[in-house]
C-alpha cells in the first residue's frame, strides 16, 4: 500500500468515535437498503411463481386482464386458434383455480389446484415421491411439498382427503423452483379432472401454454394472437408485467422504494455528517500536510481512500447483517420472504459508493482550499 | 560562504480598498550557507509573510525568491509542493503533530510524502528522533509528550528529508525561557553545517544570542540587518 493511504487510514481508524459512527451509520443504511429489496424480490419472485413453476415459454391471456394475478378463463375456441397460428409446435391449456380441501382431521384448508393437459402433462412439477403416470389414475392429486404442505398435515402418498365434496387421494409429491405468495398449499392433477371437480365459470382455460418452434418465431406468435383478440407473452414479459403490477399497482413496491430511498438518505446523512466532521477537525492537519509538500491531488485521493474504506466495511458489515437476519428468519419463520440476488447488492454497492462520494465531495472542496499560509500562521 | 537565498523586491498585500494591508514593500535580503538568520521585529511587522514568501508558501504580488539561481514563483503549483517537500524543513508555531500518529511515524511524514518506503520512512525517522533525543518515545502519540518534546519532534520532522532550508515561525514562543533556549542550541550545534541554511521568525530575546544575523523589519519593511545576535539601543 502505498505509504499516504497508509496515513489515510491511520488518521481514520485511530479516530475511533468518528470512525464507529461513520461505519455504523452506513453499515445501518446498507442493511436497510439490503433488507427491503431483498424482502421486495423475494415478494416478486413468490408472485411469479406460476410462470417460473410452469416453465412455458409463451403464454396466452385475455387482453383485458389487468392484474396477471387474477385471470379471465378462455374459450375453447382460443386453443385451437392458437394451435393453428403459424410457429406454435404446440399449446396447451391450463386450468388455475383455488379448490377446498377436507382434511380427515375434519378441517378445511383452501388449496390451489393446477390442472395440467391430459396428454402432455406440460408445467408438471418434479417428482420427490411417486411416478407421474399416476397422475392418471382415479382421483389422483400431486401435493407440492413447501412451506404450505404442513398445512395439508403433511400428507404422505396415499393420503385421502375431500375436494370440494369430491374424493382425492395423494399419489405423489412434488417440488418445485418457487414457492407461492398466498401462503396455501398446491395440488396438481389433470384439466380434465379439474374441470370435473372445481365449479367453473362457462370458460374453464386459464392460460394457453404455448411451445414456439423456435425463438425467432416468437414475434410472429405474438402478433397473430394479437389478431385473434388475444394476447400472447413470453415467461419474462409475463414476470415482469407480475412484477410491476406489484410496484406500481399494490403500493408495495413504491412503499420500498421509498423506504430504500429513506434508508440511502439516513445513511448519507449521518455519513456525510460525520465525514464532514472528520475531515473539518483534521483541515489543519491536512494543511500543514499541504504546507510540508502534500499535492492536492495526493490529498484528494487521502480523502477518497477514507470514504471508501469506511463505505466498504460499512457495506460489508450492513450485507453480512441482512444475510444473517434473512438466513434467521428463513429457519424459524414460515414464509419468510427475502431473497438477496446480484441485484439488491448491485443497488446497494451503487448507494454506498454514491454515499461515500457526496460526503467526499464537501470535504474535498473544503481540503483544497485550505492554504497552507493559514497553517503557517497559525 | 554560499548564498542559499535571495529575496528580491518582494511586494505583498492583503485585503482590498480601505482593508488592504501592505505586508511586506519591496524586501530584499540574502541567506547564506551555514548561517542562523533571525528575522525580527514588532507584532505585525510582516515576519511571517516573508517567511512564507521566500519558503515557497505564499505567493508574492511581485519580486523574486531565488534558490540555488531558480526563481521558485516561476514553478507551477505541483513543483513548488516539489520544492517545499525537497528542499524546505518547516517548523510551525504550534508544530502540528499528528495526535492519531505515533512520534515516529510523525517525523516519517516527509518521507512517506516522498512515496519512500513505509518501513524504511519508519527507520530514518527513528535515527532522527535519536538525534533529537526521544528515541525512547518513539511508539507514543504526540500527546504523551511536554511542549519541549514536542518541538523537538517538530524539528526532527522538519529535518528528517534532509532539505538545505530550515524555517522556523516563533519557535520557542509556547516554552519556557530554559527549554527554549535549550532547543536552539541544540538546532545550531547539531542541525546546522555549512550545507545548511536556518531562518527563525522570532520575538523572544532570550534566543537572540544564537544569531549569525539578524534582519529587523518593521511595518512591511527591513530597517537594519546586522551581523551576530545583540541589538544596540
Ligand atoms: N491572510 C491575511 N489577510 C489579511 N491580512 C493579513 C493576512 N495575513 C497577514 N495579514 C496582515 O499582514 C501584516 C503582517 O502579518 P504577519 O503575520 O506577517 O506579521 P508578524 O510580523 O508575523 O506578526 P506576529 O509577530 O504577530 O506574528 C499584519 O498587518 C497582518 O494583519
Ligand atoms: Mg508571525
Amino acid at each position: 500500500m502505498r505509504g499516504i493511504f497508509k496515513i489515510a487510514l491511520k488518521l481514520l481508524v485511530n479516530d475511533r468515535g468518528k470512525f464507529a459512527a461513520l461505519v455504523v451509520g452506513i453499515t445501518f443504511a446498507i442493511f436497510l437498503i439490503v433488507q427491503l429489496t431483498s424482502i421486495f424480490s423475494g415478494i416478486l419472485a413468490k408472485a411469479s411463481s406460476t410462470v417460473i413453476n410452469t416453465g412455458s415459454r409463451l403464454w396466452v391471456i385475455d387482453p383485458s386482464v389487468q392484474n396477471p394475478l387474477n385471470t379471465i378463463p378462455l374459450p375453447d375456441y382460443v386453443l385451437d386458434a392458437v394451435r393453428s397460428v403459424k410457429g406454435v409446435e404446440y399449446a396447451v391449456p391450463l386450468y388455475s383455480g383455488i379448490g377446498l380441501v377436507k382434511l380427515n382431521s375434519g378441517a378445511y384448508q383452501p388449496a390451489t389446484v393446477l390442472g395440467l393437459d391430459d396428454t402432455s402433462l406440460l408445467g408438471r412439477p418434479e417428482l420427490i415421491q411417486g411416478h407421474i403416470e399416476d397422475i392418471y389414475s382415479n382421483n389422483a392429486f400431486i401435493v407440492v411439498k413447501d412451506q404450505e404442505y404442513a398445512k395439508l398435515g403433511n400428507p404422505p402418498i396415499g393420503t385421502t382427503f375431500e375436494i370440494n365434496d369430491h374424493r382425492g387421494v395423494i399419489v405423489g409429491i412434488g417440488h418445485v423452483p418457487e414457492g407461492s405468495l398466498f401462503g396455501i398449499p398446491t395440488l396438481y392433477t389433470t384439466y380434465s379432472r379439474a374441470i370435473q371437480y372445481l365449479p367453473n365459470t362457462r370458460f374453464t382455460i386459464a392460460y394457453v401454454l404455448v411451445k414456439p418452434k423456435s425463438e425467432a418465431a416468437i414475434a410472429g406468435i405474438i402478433d397473430n394472437v394479437a389478431k385473434i383478440g388475444y394476447r400472447a407473452l413470453t415467461d419474462r414479459e409475463f414476470e415482469r408485467e407480475i412484477s410491476n403490477y406489484y410496484k406500481y399497482q399494490t403500493g408495495v413496491g413504491t412503499n420500498i422504494m421509498m423506504m430504500t430511498f429513506i434508508g440511502f438518505l439516513v445513511g448519507l446523512s449521518i455519513s456525510g455528517q460525520t465525514f464532514y466532521t472528520f475531515v473539518l477537525e483534521n483541515l489543519e492537519k491536512f494543511g500543514a500536510l499541504k504546507a510540508i509538500g502534500a499535492k492536492n491531488s495526493e490529498l484528494v485521493s487521502m480523502i477518497l481512500f477514507q470514504a471508501l474504506f469506511s463505505s466498504m466495511v460499512g457495506y460489508g458489515l450492513g450485507v453480512g447483517l441482512s444475510a444473517l437476519l434473512i438466513a434467521t428468519g428463513k429457519r424459524f419463520v414460515p414464509n419468510y420472504t427475502a431473497d438477496i440476488g446480484f441485484w439488491n447488492l448491485a443497488l446497494a454497492f451503487v448507494l454506498v459508493l454514491l454515499i461515500a462520494g457526496v460526503s467526499c465531495l464537501v470535504a474535498v472542496r473544503k481540503v483544497i482550499r485550505v492554504q497552507p499560509f493559514e497553517i503557517f500562521r497559525g | 560562504m554560499g548564498e542559499a537565498l535571495r529575496a528580491v523586491q518582494l511586494e505583498k498585500s492583503f485585503g482590498e480598498g480601505a482593508a488592504k494591508t501592505h505586508a511586506i514593500r519591496g524586501v530584499s535580503f540574502q541567506a547564506y550557507w551555514g548561517e542562523m538568520l533571525y528575522v525580527v521585529g514588532p507584532s505585525g511587522s510582516g515576519k511571517t509573510t516573508l517567511l512564507s514568501l521566500v519558503s515557497g508558501i505564499l505567493k508574492p504580488d511581485s519580486g523574486s525568491v531565488l534558490v540555488e539561481g531558480r526563481d521558485i514563483w516561476k514553478l507551477g503549483p505541483n513543483e513548488i509542493a516539489d520544492f517545499r517537500l525537497n528542499k524546505v524543513g518547516f517548523v510551525f508555531q504550534d508544530y502540528h503533530l499528528f495526535p492519531k500518529l505515533t512520534t515516529v511515524e510523525n517525523v516519517a511524514i516527509p518521507l512517506i510524502l516522498k512515496k519512500q518506503d513505509w518501513n524504511e520512512s519508519l527507520k530514518i525517522a527513528m535515527e532522527f528522533l535519536e538525534v533529537v533525543g526521544l528515541a525512547q518515545k518513539a511508539s507514543l502519540p504526540p500527546t504523551k509528550l511536554s511542549g519541549g518534546e514536542q518541538q523537538r519532534v517538530a524539528i526532527a520532522r522538519a529535518i528528517v528529508g534532509r532539505p538545505d532550508l530550515l524555517v522556523f515561525d516563533e519557535p520557542t514562543a509556547s516554552l519556557d525561557g530554559t527549554t527554549g533556549k535549550r532547543i536552539l542550541d541544540f538546532v545550531k550545534n547539531e542541525i546546522l553545517n555549512d550545507k545548511r541554511c536556518i531562518v527563525i521568525v522570532t520575538h523572544d530575546n532570550r534566543i537572540f544570542g544564537l544569531a549569525d544575523r539578524m534582519i529587523e523589519m518593521e511595518d512591511g519593511s527591513i530597517v537594519n540587518v546586522r551581523s551576530g545576535g545583540k541589538i544596540e539601543g
